[in-house]
């Protein structure tokens, strides 16, 4: 049995581990994917203290890697459900199941998709989630940005400087991400807004070559793009525990600042979690304490 | 056996003509999830001499990411005999890459 099991590797998930094995913890990191979590797509950090200027792979390539020298078991399975042992935790994989002591769920996001009829078969065929991992396929093409909260309207900026022409649809008239940076799209010959609008069909070959999109007053218009980048906002990844904890209207868990659920010996950490501000540093602090909490945990039922 | 970067001048050579069965990793060095899947492939690589692992960098070779009709990276493309057999894209585990290989 391990004493601590941290689901998911993204920074908080990865700095609980140091802190874990920072007090010589047993403890087993499952990872869906590849860790590192959602700042890996992050072009530039310059808000982590003392780092001046960091990519967000680098950061996280880092992270990694202080990880690993502290000697934490990583395997790269999805944890699909927690069942809760009373003075243990069993945590099911597709692969097997594992037990610990505690364990610290830290899902943080996954995107949310657009949910429109035929968008998983086009994704990597002309349906990106990542403008800065894929906006250079699309050079001088026509492409569209679905979204408008900040990262729709990054986005925009940044495909703006590399694509012949953005449109940007949104559902309503205005948008609630960044002002300064809507101020910089008006500016932008090659930005079309496409307000009130939704994406009602994806028009496809082998790959995207269009979509139609159908405004409040039910007008259907065709846009003729080869890239749509999907930026509707993202979920925390707590559906798998619903049962077990507490889930706010908006799927996030709640926990305090001591990162503590109303399961004894089960922590949540990071952006998964409650709270008001979902930034590199509070994730990294999530992490330290939810570690702190299941070593404390650990010591009180011994 | 490692990691092999490919160009458009060893692609024939490394990926048509190999007589094993080849998975491409098309990534780009400022992709981020590029950066993270790469100490999967690598260990990948070392744990079999069964197939090969082959990194393009599309910066660099966008020929060959306009050929394979890349739009997404990481993008993994399985090679038998020349042939596609299958592709995935975006950040995989092992678990799956290694199923991929398999089938």
């Amino acid at each position: 049995m391990y004493d601590i099991i941290i689901v998911g590797g993204g920074p908080a998930g990865l700095t609980a581990a140091i802190y874990a094995r920072r007090a010589k913890k047993d403890v087993l990191l499952l990872e869906a994917l590849a860790c590192g979590g959602q700042i890996v797509n992050a072009h530039n950090i310059e808000n982590y203290p003392a780092e001046a200027h960091i990519s967000g792979a680098e950061f996280a390539t880092k992270l990694y890697e202080q990880v690993v020298a502290f000697g934490a078991e990583i395997r790269y399975e999805r944890a699909v459900e927690v069942k809760d042992h009373g003075n243990y935790k069993e945590v099911v994989t597709p692969y097997g199941s594992y037990t610990g002591k505690t364990v610290i769920l830290a899902t943080g996001f996954e995107n949310r998709k657009l949910g429109v009829e035929g968008e998983d078969s086009l994704v990597g065929r002309g349906i990106s989630y990542c403008a800065t991992c894929d906006g250079n396929f699309f050079r001088n093409r026509t492409v569209a940005v679905v979204g408008g909260g900040d990262n729709a309207l990054e986005d925009t900026l940044y495909l703006a400087d590399l694509v012949s022409k953005v449109y940007l649809i949104y559902r309503r008239d205005s948008f609630p991400g960044e002002e300064e940076t809507e101020k910089l799209l008006k500016e932008r010959d090659n930005v079309e807004f496409v307000l009130n609008s939704k994406v009602t069909k994806l028009i496809a070959e082998k790959r995207l070559t269009g979509v139609e999109v159908a405004d409040k007053e039910g007008n259907v218009r065709e846009l003729e793009i080869s890239g749509l980048f999907v930026a509707v906002g993202k979920i925390p990844e707590n559906q798998n525990f619903a049962s077990l904890i507490d889930l706010d209207e908006a799927g996030y868990a709640i926990a305090s600042e001591n990162c503590r659920t109303k399961v004894p010996g089960l922590f949540v950490a990071g952006d998964n979690r409650v709270k008001q501000l979902r930034q590199l540093v509070t994730a990294t602090a999530d992490g330290a304490v939810a570690a702190t909490e299941a070593i404390k945990y650990i010591a009180s039922v011994n | 056996m490692a990691l092999i970067e490919v160009t458009k001048e060893t692609y024939e050579q490394e990926v048509l003509k190999s007589e094993k069965p080849v998975l491409i990793d098309f990534n780009a060095d400022w992709c981020g999830p590029c950066q993270m899947l790469k100490p999967t492939l690598h260990a990948l690589a070392d744990a079999s001499d069964d197939y090969k692992i082959v990194s393009i960098n599309t910066d660099n070779e966008m020929e060959l990411a306009m050929e394979f009709e890349v739009f997404s990276i990481p993008c993994l493309v399985l090679m038998k005999n020349g042939q596609e057999v299958s592709r995935k894209v975006g950040v995989q585990p092992r678990p799956v890459l290694e199923a991929m290989l398999r089938g």
